[in-house]
């Protein structure tokens, strides 16, 4: 059997896992690309995570859990705790409080799911550029990129090459938001970080707003959600988003 | 090596501070904004770690509570990780009161003969498309050769391959140094691949490393 090389196993993982520094990536693939065993070794690696990171490897909550825990009252916001305390309907049990919490949702007006997906998405945004959250494949190759999403989300992202006009591809990883799976496509201008989340839905038309600072860009096409948030002037994003919408082959923004 | 190891990788862990205090109020708004996203990966992890479907659920529902008891005490970093870290909690406590032992048994021989067993007798599709059982079967295979693996190796590749944690975030999670995942990730990729994959290409020539 080609053995792969003992002391370098850990770097292997490091490797497949995106989890080394440009010097020790540079290293690892050097030594891959001459070393028999370790390539074969790097290859079952990839080979095991495939496996492990195929549909239905990994269990969902059932949805009679997801229930009964947005109707434990401690997870209530702060407003639906005024009124639980008066009304007592916790009494005829769970199926009262799942109406109740769904009437909760109900009287929630469209403005304020909008604005509480700006917050959603503003604070992934944010959370995503603490060191070693902004990304889980780390590449400024598209055909990386696009393929890692396979297999972990039910629909395919555009991940077009825009390192031309000055946005170079960083990676991608999969992020939550508002309980749904949506994935993350991360680009750079000059030192900003662009997030783009897209996940299936057919939202509203396209919309730029500007929140605590930071700027949003949405739009939704071909079935799909994409909100593109950054630091960088609003203007900026606009073209961003122009840019990644022809690219992408979809159509760009009236 | 362990430190070295350490040394070659820009991502660290970031010790938890706890601090005392209740949920401010607007807590439940940041709660359901911040963890409850990761319902679905604190099952899983709950699930991989006692692999019984009910007390999964028991484990998962007390790990809420007890995270939005506590949600003061989280100080930023990954609300996952913070998150991940409780529900290991809770499983441990409700295993060690259902069990009696948690097996912690750690062997170089990768799987026990009796859970080698176990796995041999896993597929049992049900009636179907031909497509459809080939996949429930390999679902159900890669399922059990996790489930076979022991504990500290099976959270990890868990954490790692399943949920997409950072080295730096198992490492809090799971309390140890990054040095200490790397070679629990390997070792536990290493036993599922004896498992899962077909056997390693045999060749006369060792290996061909150049100098």
């Amino acid at each position: 059997m080609t053995a792969a090389c003992t002391d370098q196993e850990l770097l292997l993982g490091g490797l497949v896992d995106g989890e080394l520094d440009a010097a020790n990536t540079a290293l690892a693939e050097a030594h891959v690309a001459r070393c028999e065993g370790c390539r074969e070794e790097l290859e079952r690696l990839q080979a095991v995570r495939a496996l492990l990171g195929g549909e239905g490897v990994r269990h969902s909550a059932p949805d009679d859990l997801r229930a009964r825990i947005l109707a434990l009252p401690e997870l209530r916001s702060t407003a639906a705790n005024s009124n639980r305390r008066s009304a007592g309907w916790l009494a005829p049990g769970a199926l009262g409080a799942i109406a109740a919490a769904l009437a909760i949702i109900a009287i929630v007006g469209p403005m304020q799911e909008q604005s509480a997906l700006d917050g959603q998405l503003i604070s992934s945004h944010v959370r995503s550029l603490q060191p070693g959250h902004l990304t889980d494949v780390q590449t400024t190759n598209q055909h990386i990129v696009k393929p890692w999403f396979n297999g972990k989300i039910d629909f395919a992202p555009p991940v077009p090459e825009l390192a031309d006009k000055g946005f170079p591809l960083a990676g991608g990883r999969l992020d939550s938001i508002g309980g749904q799976t949506v994935a993350a496509i991360v680009y750079h201008r000059r030192l900003h970080t662009v997030n783009l989340f897209v996940w299936p839905g057919s939202a509203r038309g396209s919309r730029i707003s500007v929140e605590d600072g930071f700027s949003l860009a949405q739009w939704n096409d071909d079935g799909l959600n994409f909100a593109a948030v950054s630091d960088i002037p609003a203007d900026e994003l606009r073209q961003f988003e122009t840019l990644y919408r022809s690219r992408a082959g979809l159509r760009a923004p009236d | 090596m362990k430190t070295l190891s350490t040394q070659l990788f820009t991502r660290r862990a970031s010790a938890a501070s706890p601090a005392p205090g209740s949920p401010p109020p607007g807590a439940g708004q940041e709660f359901r904004t911040l963890i409850l996203p990761h319902l679905d990966g604190a099952y899983n992890l709950a699930r991989y770690l006692t692999r019984d479907a009910q007390l999964s659920e028991d484990v998962v529902q007390e790990a809420m509570l007890r995270a939005f008891r506590s949600f003061s005490q989280y100080r930023g970093g990954s609300p996952r990780a913070w998150l991940f870290a409780i529900v290991r909690n809770c499983s441990r406590t409700a295993q060690s009161g259902r069990s009696g032992a948690v097996s912690l048994v750690v062997s170089d021989s990768g799987l026990s003969s009796e859970a080698a067993a176990e796995l041999a007798n896993t597929a049992d599709p049900a009636p179907g498309p031909e497509e459809e059982l080939l996949r429930k079967a390999d679902v159900d295979r890669v399922r059990a050769a996790i489930e076979a693996i022991p504990e500290p190796f099976r959270e990890t590749v868990v954490l790692r391959d399943l949920e997409d944690l950072s080295y730096a975030e198992i490492a809090t999670v799971t309390g140890v140094p990054i040095g200490t995942v790397m070679s629990r990730l390997s070792r536990a990729r290493g036993m599922l691949a004896k498992e899962l994959l077909p056997p390693a290409k045999t060749d006369s020539a060792q290996s061909r490393s150049v100098q």
